[in-house]
This record gives structure tokens, C-alpha cells and sequence, in this order.
């Protein structure tokens, strides 16, 4: 079998893993890391479930190959909660009820975050039509925007009282 | 112990709270897992191969250069799934639809499927497999499949429910009826009739999980299956008997599921990766690609209406009569049965008959969708209901409140009505402010009622108490959005406990009696109707052992706030005992503490619920856009307000895109022209706004706390409440799903050149 040695950094620390060239990274990521929080819902792009950040921005993996992460840096759904505490955007999906069946809110919560990090205070629309590449079937979407923007003024909050 | 299911009207403490659900903090980081997500050692990776033809004798598959290519560990078609003497009809079917025989009967049906070492070999592989099809003739639309010219797809197929048994076979598989009165009679009474035909497109229940498994089946026959599915025990049965193994000796183990929505109800490559398994003697994970789900697993059915209703002039409905015609795929199905059943159950008609046909295609088999046929019943209904309001000259809420079925009515499918909820959504509705909010131009406001019946079935659980006084509760319906939580509320509140004292588990099967799926709404239902019952049984043991610490006759012990306490002047002064202080001696006074229940969940209540929704349409481009939308809907009781509320909103947006939007669309080769994300657009974060829940609670007197369900009767009126609202907004009265911008600025541009009489 020929593939391709990668040496990467995801969510912080050096990865190296070895994919055949063809190899997604969506599939490399579940299948020789591991993270398996990286969800396939269609393979093409169309859905976002997989969504990661690559060098900090947000990309459909399955739309990757795995030998192009290959010195970069990724970031995924394991990589959200830091020093054993939920991220925001964490806390707020599980208070607010914004999943039911679970599958698309790693994706979800990757691109949110990405959304927050560019923009802290995003508006409804803002906030629709940054998830927009996001697919969920079962909340009708009323939940997740509600969970982004409480865990939004939650995190400008948080910034206010240590500056 | 036997026990009551009837409503009690107790006051709860904490049914009915927000709380967090016990699987959040998994799903939230990643390490929930799913169909896919599970591995053995030594796996390999299943893939199938499926028809490109519409329908096709397979003449011949030589599988020989596939077999022969390193890595593939093994190849499997039909002769390695053969039907077992005595397998019932239906499970025929989907052991045929799982692996074709001697013909491909749709686009996707899978032929042959291969199990390799790796993604790579497994995709070789199936390109080296040799099929040699003959082309048939084939049908996809409902209409044309029921001309007398038709190709049949069953010569074995003769149509049901008619009198006398045809002479020939046809593609209807079956004939159904119900109604009331005298229907000439009551047309003859009316004054005003409409009298119009509709159309609906198949849809996909959408689910972002696409199917997976993990089959390992082992020498001696026993084998275990890990799968994404709404019913562990239903696929249990059904795979076992498919491939003829013991079922007692296949372990079925749900994984998280990530949606399902009937669509999990039914085998699909599940018994394909069995069959794999079994001749490799390795474990196979098999997970579908989207393609694949679209073009080989559960859509809805695509239908075609004739619905006529007549109503006297002071509004009264004294007639209707609704003829329907429901494609099931490529086996027979249900679908116009149920359609029949659910079409008129909102309102009290005299006279009416509702006729349902059920329809063999070339289309994938049809599988329950939420509420399954009811949606496409309500948009014709629904949609012929605001026209004879206004042909009646009332208000459209007014006219279905004059009508709406009422407690002690008989319903036109059968059951006498008890306390139902259709008149309080519909004030409820009438009394929204969403029902005075300004509107624009090109916007129009419609709204549309819905029923679903819900079901309750067979249903075990067990409770069992901790040491520590902490409680596990396994349950044995899959948790498809949230029960879990909402059924460790049900053991608190029963035993009196905190909330957090409680773990909810799902069992696998085989650690827990028979459950049936999780699907008709029963799920929270039936298995809080059991929890209540094992938490009872549970109690009952606890004062056993309570009196037994204290030495004195149980019947002075009862059982109060969490703790057992004594009764009587004798024993008043003992202080109480909490469960955690009889659970820490429980190991001294008897042993493990627990609770069992075993039940057929009767009472389940019927579910109705209205919605209203505000629209503007963009006259250049027809593209249509929901600008409000509320639900209102009965619950019975909500047991955790959010994921009913959930439940609402979810519905209603997958009403929205079906009514908007989403269809299966096929070309005149008889392929699915649109299977995947891209080109078959469900509702994205940006098409919808915030969806409004009104959440009712009128009790339903078959079940203890008032239960009824709460999952499918939010996705019945979007499709015609939509219409209703475009019929408002821009004067066109929209007969076909979906109502795509194409189809709406055709009708738009009809309606310029001949005025509004003319209809889409």
C-alpha cells in the first residue's frame, strides 16, 4: 500500500499519523487518530458535521485530503474544552437543549466557535448564516442560535471582568 | 404487582423542570458514540454494490475477480442470503430489499456487497463484480403505476380490500376505507363544495447519521450486532430470523442514534453486514455513504389526492370525501392506509369516506417518516379547508373551530373521541398575537391543523438501587432526542429523589425483556409508563426492608419524599429512613433492590396541535420565505418542557422543508436525479426564524402522569399551513409539494395571464 507520512499538530499536540493519498482527512482523523467527535454525515461538504479548523480556519474535513494537513495545525470538537472545563459554547448546547440526537453538534460547536473567535457579539442573522453550512435535522435550529448567543454574551462577559 | 394506568392528577415536584440531560456532556465533546464509531479487532469494511437500472432481470453476477482480489475477504450476493422456510411475507420483502434477487426492482437496490481489509480494496472490489442486467420496463410515478397499461412490477401482487378479488395482478397492493354516514346524502346537503386534487413528492426523513454497523458473527452461530437504530430488539428479531440464526444468540447493541425519524424502524445493510460477517468470520463495519441513503433507505411515500368537501352555509362540514393514492416503493405498504385513517380525524363530519391505495414503484421502499402519510392527508385536507372557509365567508380558524372533533364524538376511523386537544390549539391559535402581527407586502399568514394518533406497545424496564441509594434506571427504547432525561425525572419524582440521584441507561438486548422501537411517539411514553411501575414495584420493597430494620408489620411503613416512615402511635417517634440509609443495609436484610416492570403500555393518547405561520414570497425569483412560525400542540403532560418544545420545533421544520422545498426528483430513466445534501435541500440555520412553541397539557387519561406523545404531530400541518399562507400572500392556491420557487412562479405567471381562479 503507498500513502503518506503527516506530521501535524491537532488540537495542540504533534500528531503524526500515516494515510494512504486518497484518504480524506475526515477519515483520517477517525481512522489513524482516533478523534472520532469528527462526525461524517455526507462526504461531500454539504453538511458540516465534520467541520475542524485547519490553521485556524473552518473547513469541511471530508473535503480535505489528509496528506494536505501535513505541517499544519487542526483544531476539533476534543480540543474545545480546556483545563477540564466545558467551553461556553458547550455548556450553553447542553443548557439550552440545542441537540437531541447529537451527531451534527460537534460540528456545530466547531463553527461556532470559529464564529465567536472572529466575531464576539454576532447578531441572529449573523449567527444563521455562519452555522448556514451546518446541517441539523432534529431542533429546527431555534435552540443552537439561542445556545450562540447566550454562550457569546457569556464569553464577552467573561472577557469584561478580566480585562 | 399489578398496577393502574390511569390518570391520577397528582401534583408533581419534578416533572416538569428543565433539567440537564445525562448524555449532554458526551455529545458536547466528541465522545458520544455513534454507528460508526465502533471497532473490533481484526475488522473489516463492508460495501454493496447497488442497481443503477430502475428495474432489471439480473441475468447473471460473476463475483469471481472480486473474490480473487487480495484483501477481499469475502463477496456475498442473494444465494448467500437465502429466505428461510417460513419467514413471514413483509420480512421477505425486507430481506429482498436488503440484497435483490432475480431482479433489481430500483435505482440503488443493492445486488451484491463485498467485505475487504480496507476502504481502498473494498471500493476495488466492487467494481470487479460482473453483473448482467436486462433492462425492464419501470414505473415511478403513483398515477402512471395504476393505469391499466402500467408495467407490473409483482405478478404475485393482487390488490386487497376489494370485492371481487381481481383477475389480474396489478401494482395496487391494497384498497382501504373508513368513514361515516351517507356521503351522496351529505353532498346533497351542501352548499358550497370544493372539490381539488393534490400532489406530494417523496421525501427523506433526513437524518445527518447515515446507517452503520459493526456485525461480528461468529462459527457457532452466535453473533452480536453494534448499530445506529431505533429499536435494538425489533432489528434483534427481525435479522435473526432473516439470516435463520437463533435470536437469542445475536446481541444487538444501539449506539447513539443521530436521527431517525422512522427511518431506523427498518433494516436496510444490517443483515447484508451479517451475512459478510458470517462468511468472512470476521467482524464487518458497514456504514452507508449519503448516496446511499438517499437512493436505497427509507423515503416517504409520493402521492396524489382527490379531496372533495362540503359545508352548509352557516359553516357547518356535512360532507368529505378524500380518495388517496400512496406509492410504498418496491414492496407493498401501509401508507394509504394510514393516510385514510389520519385525513378527517380533526373534525366531526357527518357523512365522509376517506379511500386509500397503496402503490408498488420502482422507487426505494417507502419507510414511516414521521407521522407517516399524515402530512400529505393534511396539505390536501387542510389546504380545501381554508377554501370553503372563505367560500363559506368565515374566518378559517372559525370554521375549524365550528367543526373540530369534540370528547364523546366519533372519530371517522373508529375510536369514540375522549378529551382531546383540537379546539384548545385552535383558541389558542385564535388568541396568539402572532395572529394580529402586521404583515407586508407579499407576505400572507396561513395556518393548519394536525393529528397523530400515537401508540404505546411493549415495554420493559428495570430500576435498580445502589448501595450508595443512587438509582440505574435501563430502559430499553432507544433515546432518539432526550428521553433519557425526561425518564430519570419520571423514577425521581416516583421515588421521591433528586433528579441527579438517577442514571438512565439503555439496554442492550441482552440485558433487558422485549421492547418495541422507538417510534408512533411512544418512546417517553411507554417507557415512562413502566419506569412509574418498576419505581412503584421498587418502593414496595424498600418498605419490606424498612419494617424489617425497624422490626414492625410493613403495612404500618409508608412511603413519603424519598424516605420510608412508620406509622401509627406506636412507631410515630421513629425517625424516617431515607432510600439511601435502607439501601446501605440492604446487603444485610435481604440483598439487591430493585424494581421490574414488564408491559403492553395501553392508553395511549391521541395528539393533535395547530400551527400558524407568516410567509413572503419574492415574486421575480418564487422563492418563498418563513418569516414566523407557531406551533401550539397538546402534550398531555410535558415531562422536561424542552425537548417537547424540541420536538415541536423540530417537526415543524422538517414540515417547513418539505413544504418548500425538499424532494426526491427522478428522471425518465427512472433514476434519483438528486441524492445527496446539495440537490436535495433540507432547511438550513438561515431559511428558518426562531419557531414559536405553545405547549398545551390536557391529560390523557390512559396514562399515569397524563403522557401523551409529543414527537411526530409537529410535522402534519407545515405542508398546508404554508400553502395556506402563499394562498393569502399572493392569491395563488398551490396543489403540488413541494412548493418549490419554480412552482410558485409558474403559478404566479399563470395566475397574471388568467387571474386567480386558475391554480397551480
Amino acid at each position: 500500500m503507498s500513502g503518506v507520512l503527516v506530521t501535524t499538530t491537532i488540537n495542540g499536540d504533534a500528531v503524526q499519523f500515516a494515510c494512504p493519498e486518497e484518504e480524506t482527512l475526515l477519515d483520517a482523523l477517525r481512522d489513524r487518530v482516533g478523534l472520532l467527535g469528527v462526525k461524517e454525515g455526507c462526504g461531500t461538504g454539504d453538511c458540516g458535521a465534520c467541520s475542524i479548523t485547519l490553521d485556524g480556519r473552518l473547513v469541511c474535513s471530508c473535503l480535505v485530503l489528509g496528506a494536505e494537513a501535513d505541517g499544519r495545525e487542526i483544531g476539533t470538537v476534543e480540543g474545545l474544552s480546556e483545563n477540564g472545563q466545558l467551553h461556553p459554547l458547550q455548556e450553553n448546547f447542553i443548557s439550552h437543549a440545542a441537540l437531541q440526537c447529537g451527531i451534527c453538534t460537534p460540528g456545530f460547536l466547531v463553527a461556532a466557535k470559529s464564529l465567536l473567535d472572529r466575531n464576539p457579539d454576532p447578531s441572529e442573522t449573523e449567527i444563521r448564516y455562519a452555522l448556514a453550512g451546518n446541517l441539523c435535522r432534529c431542533t429546527g435550529y431555534d435552540k443552537i442560535v439561542r445556545a450562540v448567543q447566550s454562550a457569546a454574551k457569556q464569553i464577552r462577559e467573561q472577557a469584561a471582568q478580566s480585562a | 404487582m399489578k398496577h393502574d394506568n390511569a390518570y391520577t392528577g397528582q401534583e408533581f415536584k419534578v416533572i416538569g423542570t428543565r433539567v440537564k440531560r445525562p448524555d449532554g456532556i458526551d455529545k458536547v465533546t466528541g465522545r458520544a458514540r455513534y454507528g460508526a464509531d465502533a471497532s473490533l479487532p481484526g475488522q473489516l469494511v463492508g460495501r454493496i454494490l447497488r442497481s443503477p437500472h430502475a428495474h432489471a432481470r439480473i441475468k447473471s453476477i460473476d463475483t469471481s475477480k472480486a473474490e480473487a482480489l487480495p484483501g477481499v475477504k469475502a463477496v456475498v450476493t442473494a444465494a448467500d442470503m437465502p429466505v428461510p422456510e417460513g419467514l413471514p411475507a413483509d420480512l421477505a420483502h425486507m430481506l429482498e430489499n436488503s440484497m435483490a434477487r432475480e431482479r433489481a426492482l430500483y435505482d440503488g437496490h443493492a445486488v451484491a456487497a463485498v467485505a475487504a481489509i480496507d476502504a481502498r480494496t473494498a471500493r476495488k472490489a466492487l467494481g470487479l463484480i460482473d453483473v448482467d442486467y436486462e433492462p425492464l420496463p419501470h414505473v415511478t410515478d403513483v398515477d402512471a403505476a395504476m393505469q391499466p397499461d402500467a408495467p407490473v412490477i409483482h405478478d404475485w401482487l393482487y390488490t386487497s380490500g376489494v370485492d371481487p378479488k381481481p383477475e389480474k395482478p396489478s401494482n395496487v397492493s391494497q384498497r382501504t376505507e373508513f368513514g361515516l354516514g351517507d356521503l351522496d346524502q351529505g353532498f346533497a346537503e351542501a352548499d358550497v363544495v370544493i372539490e381539488r386534487s393534490f400532489r406530494t413528492e417523496a421525501t427523506h426523513q433526513g437524518y445527518i447519521e447515515p446507517h452503520a454497523c459493526l456485525a461480528n458473527v461468529r462459527p457457532d452461530g452466535s453473533g452480536e450486532l453494534w448499530v445506529t437504530t431505533q429499536g435494538p430488539f425489533v432489528y434483534r428479531n427481525v435479522c435473526a430470523q432473516m439470516l435463520g440464526m437463533d435470536i437469542a444468540k445475536l446481541k444487538v447493541t444501539s449506539s447513539e442514534i443521530g436521527g431517525g425519524f422512522g427511518g431506523k424502524t427498518h433494516v436496510w445493510a444490517e443483515p447484508v453486514a451479517l451475512a459478510l460477517s458470517r462468511k468472512a468470520n470476521r467482524p464487518v463495519k458497514l456504514v452507508m455513504t449519503r448516496d446511499e441513503v438517499f437512493r436505497a433507505s427509507g423515503p416517504t411515500s409520493s402521492t396524489s389526492m382527490d379531496i372533495k368537501l362540503g359545508a352548509t352555509r352557516d359553516g357547518t362540514l356535512v360532507a368529505a370525501r378524500a380518495e388517496m393514492r400512496y406509492g410504498s416503493g418496491a414492496f407493498p405498504g401501509i401508507w394509504g392506509m394510514l393516510s385514510c385513517m389520519t385525513s378527517f380525524a380533526c373534525y366531526e363530519i357527518a357523512n365522509c369516506k376517506a379511500i386509500g391505495y397503496d402503490v408498488v414503484l420502482n422507487r426505494p421502499k417507502v419507510a414511516a417518516y414521521r407521522a407517516p402519510s399524515a402530512p400529505m392527508a393534511a396539505f390536501g385536507v387542510e389546504s380545501a379547508m381554508d377554501e370553503l372557509a372563505a367560500a363559506t365567508g368565515m374566518d378559517p380558524v372559525e370554521f375549524r373551530l365550528k367543526n373540530a372533533s369534540r370528547e364523546g364524538g366519533q372519530s371517522h376511523y373508529g375510536p369514540v373521541w375522549g378529551p382531546i386537544g383540537i379546539r384548545a390549539t385552535l383558541e389558542a391559535v385564535r388568541d396568539h398575537p402572532h395572529m394580529q402581527a402586521p404583515l407586508g407586502p407579499n407576505q400572507g399568514r396561513g395556518m393548519a391543523c394536525g393529528f397523530w394518533f400515537n401508540i404505546g406497545g411493549q415495554t420493559c424496564c428495570d430500576l435498580n438501587i445502589g448501595v450508595d441509594g443512587t438509582v440505574t434506571l435501563t430502559v430499553g427504547t432507544v433515546d432518539v432526542g432526550g428521553s433519557r432525561a425526561s425518564l430519570g425525572l419520571i423514577a425521581a419524582e416516583e421515588l421521591g429523589i433528586p433528579y441527579e440521584q438517577v442514571q438512565v441507561n439503555i439496554a442492550d438486548t441482552g440485558s433487558l425483556g422485549h421492547n418495541d422501537m422507538t417510534e408512533g411517539s411512544r418512546g417517553t411514553f411507554s417507557s415512562g409508563m413502566a419506569a412509574i411501575f418498576a419505581a412503584r414495584n421498587a418502593v414496595a420493597v424498600l418498605r419490606e426492608r424498612a419494617a424489617k430494620m425497624w422490626d414492625i408489620p410493613v403495612d404500618e411503613v409508608t412511603w413519603e419524599d424519598g424516605q420510608a416512615k412508620a406509622t401509627g402511635s406506636e412507631h410515630g417517634n421513629l425517625p424516617p429512613l431515607t432510600l439511601a440509609d435502607i439501601a446501605a443495609k440492604s446487603p444485610k436484610t435481604g440483598g439487591p433492590i430493585a424494581g421490574h416492570n414488564e408491559v403492553v403500555a395501553d392508553g395511549a393518547g391521541v395528539s393533535f396541535a395547530s400551527h400558524i405561520c407568516d410567509i413572503e414570497v419574492d415574486p421575480e425569483t418564487g422563492a418563498t420565505k418563513v418569516l414566523r412560525y407557531t406551533v401550539v400542540q397538546d402534550a398531555g403532560k410535558a415531562i422536561h418542557p424542552d425537548y417537547v418544545e424540541g420536538q415541536f420545533q423540530g417537526g415543524a421544520a422538517q414540515g417547513i422543508g418539505w413544504a418548500l422545498n425538499e424532494e426526491y426528483i427522478y428522471g425518465e430513466d427512472g433514476r434519483l436525479q438528486n441524492p445527496g445534501f446539495l440537490d436535495y435541500r433540507m432547511p438550513v440555520c438561515s431559511d428558518l426564524p426562531f419557531i414559536d412553541t405553545k405547549i398545551l397539557e390536557i391529560p390523557n387519561p390512559g396514562h399515569p402522569y397524563g403522557v401523551r406523545g409529543v414527537g411526530e404531530t409537529s410535522i402534519v400541518p407545515p405542508l398546508a399551513a404554508i400553502g395556506n399562507a402563499l394562498s393569502n400572500a399572493v392569491g395563488v392556491r398551490m396543489h403540488h409539494v413541494p412548493m418549490s420557487p419554480p412552482r410558485i412562479l409558474k403559478a404566479l405567471r399563470e395566475h397574471a395571464r388568467t387571474g386567480p381562479e386558475k391554480a397551480a
